[in-house]
Order: C-alpha cells, then structure tokens, then sequence
C-alpha cells in the first residue's frame, strides 16, 4: 500500500459530491488558481502521511452516515498528482462497496505518457464519479488563471466519456475573470458532447480564502474582485446549459 | 361514559387517571406532509402585533416592562388578563396583565428583593418583613443547614449555579390531566391517595399527607382560578379548544407560583390531537380554527415571564423560561407519535416567526416519517428554533409517554420528577488536585489538604490518581449540599400545582452535573501525550502550564482521549452514586452547560489543556472551541461516546452551522443535468 500525503480530512462533507460525505483533502497541487481557497494544500511535500487503511478504517467508524447515497470523496491539492496512493485507497473502498468520487482539475492527466496511462486505466473501473473543474475554456485565458494549459484536462473529459466514468463538471465563476459569456458558452458546447455528463456545478467565486493568502504570506491576486452573486450566477449557469443544448442538438 | 369522552376508545384511562392509556388507545399517527396547515388569523395577527409591541417596549424599559411588588404570586392572587379579550382562544397570564412580572419571594426573599431593586422596583416593606420575620423562605433554610465547607465551595465555584436562592424547576406536572379529567376527578383521585397512606406517622408519611392537601388545596384554586377567566374546568374539556385551554391553565398555575430554573411544558401535542381529530371529524372546528387555537397558546408561552436578577440572567443567559414542549418519537409498540397536532406546533414558528420559547424539541427516532423529518429540516433551517433528543436512547429508559424538563432532562410525565442539581466545576477540580485543595483563583484552601503536585513535569497516572481522590470529596459537598436544598425547597417552595399532577408515588431522580468535560479531558490528554510542565507563583501555587508538542483532543473522534473523557464520567458517577440521597433520589449526571459556561470560565483559571483563565468553557459535552478540526461527524462522535448510562440527565451538543454547509442550494447546481436542460 502506497501512503498519501493528507492536508486534512473532513467527516462531514455535503458539498463535494452526492449525500453526505467523508473527504479527504489530499496535499499538493501543481495549478495555481487566482481564487484557489485552499492555497495551503499547494506544497507537494508537506502534509501528513497516511495509510489507506488508515483512511478507510475512519470512514467506517461512522460510515452511518454516509450510507444514504453519501461515501468518500478525495480532492486536495490535487488527487491525481498521488496515483498509487488514490488506486490503493479506491481498491479498498470498492471492496468495502463505498461510492467513490473524485475531485480534480484533471492537470496530472497525460495521455502521452503511457506508464502513468495504465495507472489511469487500472484507476478509472474503481471510480463511480469525477468532478472534473474546469477552470477555464479558453487556452490562453486559462493560462492567467491557473499558469498552466488546458489542453490535457479537455482530453481527460474526453478520457472519461470513453471510459463511461460519470462526470460532473464544476466551473467557478469570478467576476471579470471567467465569467464572459462567448467563453461560457464555449464551455458548455464542448461539455455538451460528452454523454457521460451528469451534472453541473456552477461555483459562485467567494473571498473567503483571502486571508489565507495573509497568513501564508502569498500575494492574492484576485484582491479587490468582488464576490459573485447568486442572481448573476444563475445567469452564467444559463449561458453554459444553452451551450450544453446546442451541442445536444447538433447531435 | 362521561359526555366528553364521546368517540373516544375506553380502557384503562377511564377508571384511572392514566393520560397515556388514553393516548396509546386513540391516536392517529399522520404520515402526510405539512400541505394541511393552515396561516395565522386576522386575529392572531392582530394579538401577536399587540405582544410585538409590548416586546418593544420592554426592552426600551431596560428588559422589564412591569413588576408586582405589593401582591404574592399565588394560583389565585390576581384577576383574569388579556392582550384583547374579543380576539383571543386561549386566555390567560400570569398575573393580572401581559408582562407583568409576579412577586415570588418563596424561593428567597433577597433575590425577590433584589430581582425588584435591580429593574427599579422596591418590594413592599410589609412583604419584605413578613418573609424575613414571620415566614420563612427556601433560601433562609438552605444557609441555616450549610456547613462552612459547603459555603467555601459555593463561593469559590467549583460546585456553582446551586438552586438554593432561585426555584429548582424541572418538575413537570401532568397538564394533559386537567384536560382528560377536569378538576373534580383529580380531587377525587387525591383525596383517595390521602386515605391510602401509611397509618404509622413516620416523617414520610407526615410529609406526604401534608403534600397530599396542598395539592388538593391548589387543584381547588385551579378551578377558581380558571372560572376568574370564565371557564369550568372541574369537568373534562369537551373539544379541543377546551382541551387547550384546560392543559394551559393547568401550566400557568405552576407558573404562577413557581419560578423555577426551568418550567416546562411536557409531552401535550399528540395528546391534543385526539381532540382535534375528533372536532375535525364531527365538524365542531375547522383546521384554521384549530391552528388559530394553537397558535394563541404558543403566544401565551412565549409571553410567561419571571423577575430575576441581572446575576441570574447571568448564569442562564438571558432569563429562560425553558418551556419545553416534546414532539413526535416513537411508541413502544413501534407505531410512531407524529400527529397533525405535532406539525401545527411546528408551524405556528412560521404563522408568528422563530422565537426560543417554547423550547420546541423534536425526539428524533430514525423511525419517524420522512415528510415529518423532511419539515423538521426545513423549519429548522429557516428559524434555528428547534432542539432534537435522542428517542431511540431514551425511549428504553423512560418508554413513550416522558417528556423533557429544561435542555435535556428526560422524565415520564406525571410519574416521574427531578431534583435540579446545578453542576460541580470538573475543570477546577483538577486544579485543586494539582494543589492539595487550594484554589488557584483566591488562594484559599478551599478542599481537603490532600498531598498536592510536587514535581515540574505533569505525570498522567500521579495526575489522575489525585484527580480522583479530589473528585470524590468534590461529589460528596456537592450531593451533600443538594441534600440541604431540596430538603428546604419541598419544606419551604413545595410546588404543589405541578405535584397535584403527578401520581402519588412519584419516582425522583436526583441530578447533578458536570461542567469542563473537555477540557478536563483535554487537559490529561496532554499530560499523558505531549509534555506539561508545570509554573508555579511566589506561593508555590501552579497556576500555569507550559506544553510541549501535540496531543489528541476530544472532538475529533479520537479514542485516546475520547476514552478519557468516558472514563471522567464514569468515575464521576460512581462517586456520585455512593452517597445518600434525600428521599431516596435515583442519582443521575448531566453534561450540558449550554449558557452558564461562560461564568464558570470566569471564575476558573489557567487549565493544562491551554485553555487561559476566565476563557469559557466549551458548551454542555462540546469540544472545546476551534479544537474539532475534522468536521461535523468526528465531533458528534466523540460527544455520542459518553455514556448515557452515567449522565442519564442528559447530554448536550450546541451545533451551529451555517446554511452554506448543509449542502448545495437546489436553485444554484443543477443536480440532475437532464431535468436542468429541459427547463
């Protein structure tokens, strides 16, 4: 079994995937989104290391809980940087009959690099979900945003189209940052192809991690970006299902 | 058959006064959803306006809006009151107008005095001399009884909020019974008890005989005091406006004479909805009329008030009334309790908006029907107004008619009745064992001169050993001074209204209570995990702690401390257990300081854990502020590894979380893509 680096675990988790869920936030992440809230899971080598079974065996002391359409969620920093570690744990979850779900930006995704490949392929039958956030549909405008590109993460979508592993997609929505609606549109026209699509989670951006970046002393970028209003989101959400519908029809 | 009994299923219930034979017979579980209830009157609007305003006015005033200084608060002392007698269903107050507050001078004439003084009142000279000259009261008793060592450990607080100044409380009468039976028949009842008690004169039976008439001499006010109002209630009510109202005098009647630590209400909604499904059914009433009967019975809760002192609202924060009401749980015979009449008292916090009191208690089995569980979320979620307890825990203990008094304390209704017990101060316990008995805050030896601490670096087993010793004699002022007080309080402040509501042989659980848990807990988890140095003052006293490294803290689930603090419990009980109890008094514990850890923290000073004197201690079983640090569940866990079985009083969890985290809102993620795409 491979250990994993953990930023912190959390037992009562009703906003990272269906029901009630234990999540375990998993340390290190290579993007570096301006609005990210959690920028103390970004260093790779910091954080506690745990066993699986460590893991599985806190799940179990109060999987009562989850039991009702709830399970485990595993999101960071970023999960996929820790693949030996996610295929360890999914292993023990999916013999234990838990609903596993994934939280990624899908950046570790490299379909160039065949070892790491198959790990995915060995990965991918023991994931119920994936809530892949895509920060950004345009490749420069994405670049901005995270400093790093996107071309990998649309192929990961792609990835799990093929592999009938359901999708949710989350998409932040910051004012002034990506909440253009051609390339919202965008977003949703090239989601729109994929049948494995469940759901869509449109975020509203929020400045609560601000005072993070004070602590960690990391300069926040998005200072001064006002918080997105529900009123305004559930616009943005309409652009995306419109780009979603456009795409359905084509078909 | 009696008239009003008309439709409804005999059995035992009508050859005994047994309310929960009659329940059991003639209930309807409702499994539905809220879709039935009705909204507020023109009239309920109009009188809950009325108490708006004169809860406006109140807090202008400075918090009281009237206090009676010349007339002792007794079942009949004042005439009828209203808010506007042409609109109201439901009558009744306290005293002869709405918020005014009664004169209780039983319990203690200084805290009457000063309750009246503090708002800018005097009480009458010639009250003021009669309760320290002719009569006297249960706070005179109680110092007349003390011992020195009682007194110290009131003063230093490490055994604190003791009820010997104030009403005890927590004594439920069985007000359902005014409603089955009327009057008359309990009399009856009464007076058959008193012919059945022993015919030798033991101090028992004096005191019981002597309980026996003072009861029956209140059920007879009780009748006076509802014909003031217009209504006869020495006969069963006959519909449910009746049965409201009857249950209601039979509540206000201790409320007038009583102002107790916590006055509650009991188990009456799914008994009331007998009544209504039979008016339903006959047509006697419609279901807005009901609602509306309802909803000016919560308005009259909401409107009992008490004269208390700015100490006082101290300690409780604020000056609760804690009109408990339970709703729902789940019969022995397994059918649920949920009634229609359960939902109508859940609604009229949306007919006259969130309020605290009554203390709406939800007892939640996992057994009860989901469109009952699904409006308890949703009005939970739009007024943070309603408390959950565990049936499925206390339902085999107290079966399915208890009800609960205050917070937590569960009691079978008309059987059962407690001894409020305050709490002992488990975080200064330590220190005092840390100290041989010195308090750390005023430096006086306060407990035994037991052998203190000598060493720099804390020991775990040296620690807890001491620690145990010193708990012992901890439990044993503490159960000896709640000896002293309830003795003087059944002597001095017997609350006959609620006790002639009870049956003759009543069961008495003795409470005590326990406040620190976490940070006792917390504070060996350090000594034993991380390193604890001690630091001494110029008088060799420790009074601070330096620790080095990390250590598991309670809340996270983590059973290397969590057993701790189980262990902390048990002992505690076992102490407690060991000791005589006034009138054979069951012993039991409660963990749930919900307001008055605040004023502990205050009078406590610097713990192991890291906790810095005069800081709060965390509320009732909670983990100690900020400590939890792996979410909602982890925390509910440790706290559900206390055993219910050494704190039967009750345990207690302050939970606030904000909407956000509950989960996603339905308008803002599209859950299911295909039904958001077809919109």
């Amino acid at each position: 079994m491979t250990a994993g680096r953990i930023h912190s675990l959390e037992s009562f988790g009703t906003v990272d995937g269906p029901g009630t869920r234990f999540v375990v936030f998993v340390q290190g992440c290579p993007m570096r989104c301006a609005y990210c809230h959690n920028p103390d899971t970004w260093e790779m080598n910091a954080g506690t290391l745990m066993e699986p079974e460590e893991i599985i065996a806190q799940y179990h002391r109060n999987e009562a809980f989850y039991r009702n359409g709830g399970g485990l969620t595993v999101t960071g920093g970023e999960p996929l940087m820790q693949m030996d570690f996610l295929i360890d744990l999914f292993t023990l979850a999916k013999q234990d009959g838990i609903h596993t779900c994934l939280d990624t930006s899908g950046i570790a995704f490299n379909p160039n690099n065949a070892p790491l490949m198959e790990k995915y392929e060995r990965l991918m039958p023991l994931t119920d979900l994936v809530m892949l956030d895509i920060k950004h549909i345009d490749p420069e405008k994405h670049r901005d945003l995270v400093q790093q590109p996107n071309e990998n993460i649309l192929k990961f979508a792609a990835y799990l189209d093929e592999k009938h592993v359901d999708m949710w997609i989350r998409h932040v929505i910051v004012p002034g940052w990506t909440d253009d609606d051609t390339y919202l549109y965008k977003l949703g026209y090239f989601i729109g192809q994929f049948s494995n699509l469940k759901a869509l989670d449109a975020l509203p951006y929020h400045t609560m991690g601000e005072t993070k970046y004070e602590k960690l002393g990391i300069p926040y970028r998005l200072a001064g970006v006002p918080a997105m209003d529900q009123k305004t989101l559930l616009e943005k959400k309409k652009v995306i299902l419109d780009g979603i519908r456009e795409r359905r029809a084509e078909k | 058959m009696t008239p009003e009994w008309q439709d409804f299923v005999t059995g035992k219930w009508d050859r005994e006064v047994n309310v929960r034979d009659f329940i059991q017979r003639n209930y309807t579980p409702y499994d539905g959803d809220e879709s039935f209830l009705a909204g507020p009157t023109q009239n309920t609007k109009d009188l809950w306006a009325q108490v708006l305003d004169l809860q406006k006015k109140e807090r202008e005033a400075g918090g009281v809006l009237d206090m009676d200084t010349k007339v002792v608060s007794t079942i009949t002392s004042h005439g009828p009151g209203y808010l506007d007698k042409s609109k109201e269903t439901i009558v009744g107050f306290q005293t002869d107008k709405p918020f005014k507050r009664s004169l209780q001078p039983y319990g203690g004439i200084r805290m009457a005095e000063k309750a009246c003084s503090d708002n800018g009142y005097e009480v009458d000279p010639e009250i003021s001399e009669f309760f320290s000259v002719h009569r006297k009261t249960h706070n005179a008793g109680c110092f007349d009884a003390y011992n020195p060592e009682m007194r110290a450990c009131r003063s230093s607080h490490i055994i604190t909020g003791l009820p010997d100044a104030y009403g005890r409380g927590r004594i439920i009468g069985d007000y359902r019974r005014v409603a089955l039976y009327g009057i008359d028949r309990l009399i009856a009842d009464k007076e058959e008890q008193k012919a059945s008690t022993g015919r030798v004169m033991t101090d028992d039976v004096i005191r019981l005989r002597e309980e026996l008439s003072e009861q029956m001499v209140a059920l007879k006010m009780m009748k006076e005091m509802a014909a003031s109002y217009g209504c006869d209630i020495s006969k069963p009510a006959a519909n449910v406006q009746e049965a409201i109202q009857w249950t209601y005098f039979g509540y206000l009647c201790s409320v007038k004479e009583q102002n107790g630590a916590a006055m509650s209400l009991g188990r009456t909604s799914t008994f009331l909805d007998i009544y209504a499904q039979r008016d339903l059914k006959n047509g006697t009433f419609t279901e807005e009329q009901i609602q509306e009967f309802v909803d000016h019975f919560i308005m009259k809760l909401r409107c009992v008030k008490f004269a208390r002192t700015p100490e006082y609202n101290q300690i409780f924060a604020g000056d609760p009334v804690w009109v408990t009401e339970s709703l729902g749980g789940v019969g022995v015979d397994g059918r649920h309790m949920v009634t229609k009449m359960s939902f109508r008292y859940l609604h009229t916090l949306e007919n006259l908006g969130s309020s605290p009191e009554p203390n709406l208690t939800v007892l939640w089995s996992t057994r009860l029907p989901i469109a009952w569980k699904k409006y308890c979320a949703k009005i939970s979620i739009t007024t943070s107004s309603i408390q959950y307890e565990n049936d499925d825990l206390m339902r085999p203990v107290h079966g399915d008619d208890y009800g609960i008094a205050c917070c937590v304390s569960s009691m079978v209704i008309g059987k059962e009745m407690q001894f409020f017990g305050a709490r002992a101060n488990l975080a200064k316990c330590l220190l005092y064992a840390l100290n041989g008995g010195i308090d750390e805050v005023t430096k006086k030896q306060v407990g035994p001169k037991y052998r203190p601490v000598t060493g720099d670096v804390l020991d775990y087993d040296d620690v807890m050993s001491k620690f145990i010793d010193m708990m012992e004699w901890q439990a044993d002022v503490y159960v000896n001074t709640l000896n002293i007080i309830h003795y003087m309080h059944d002597k001095y402040c017997y609350e006959r209204a609620e006790m002639a509501l009870h049956d003759k042989n009543v069961k008495r659980y003795f409470a005590t209570g326990i406040a620190g848990l976490s940070i006792v807990a917390d504070s060996f988890s350090a000594i034993k995990y991380a390193k604890v140095e001690v630091i001494r003052d110029e008088d060799g006293i420790i009074t601070d702690f330096k620790t080095t490294g990390d250590f598991p803290k309670y809340g996270n689930d983590d059973d290397r401390v969590d057993d701790i603090a189980q262990e902390i419990v048990h002992k505690f009980m076992t102490a407690v257990r060991r000791h005589h109890t006034y009138r054979d008094g069951v012993p039991t514990t409660s963990i749930l300081t919900i307001t008055s850890n605040v004023t502990y923290g205050k009078a406590t000073g610097n713990t192991p854990d890291g906790r810095r004197k005069g800081q709060p201690f965390a509320p009732g079983a909670n983990p100690m502020h900020g400590r939890d640090t792996h979410g909602a569940i982890a925390s509910l866990s440790s706290v559900s590894k206390l055993p219910f079985n050494d704190a039967q009083d009750g345990i207690s969890n302050t939970f606030t979380i904000i909407p956000g985290a509950l989960g996603k809102d339905d308008k803002v993620f599209a859950g299911d893509i295909e039904v958001d795409l077809n919109k």
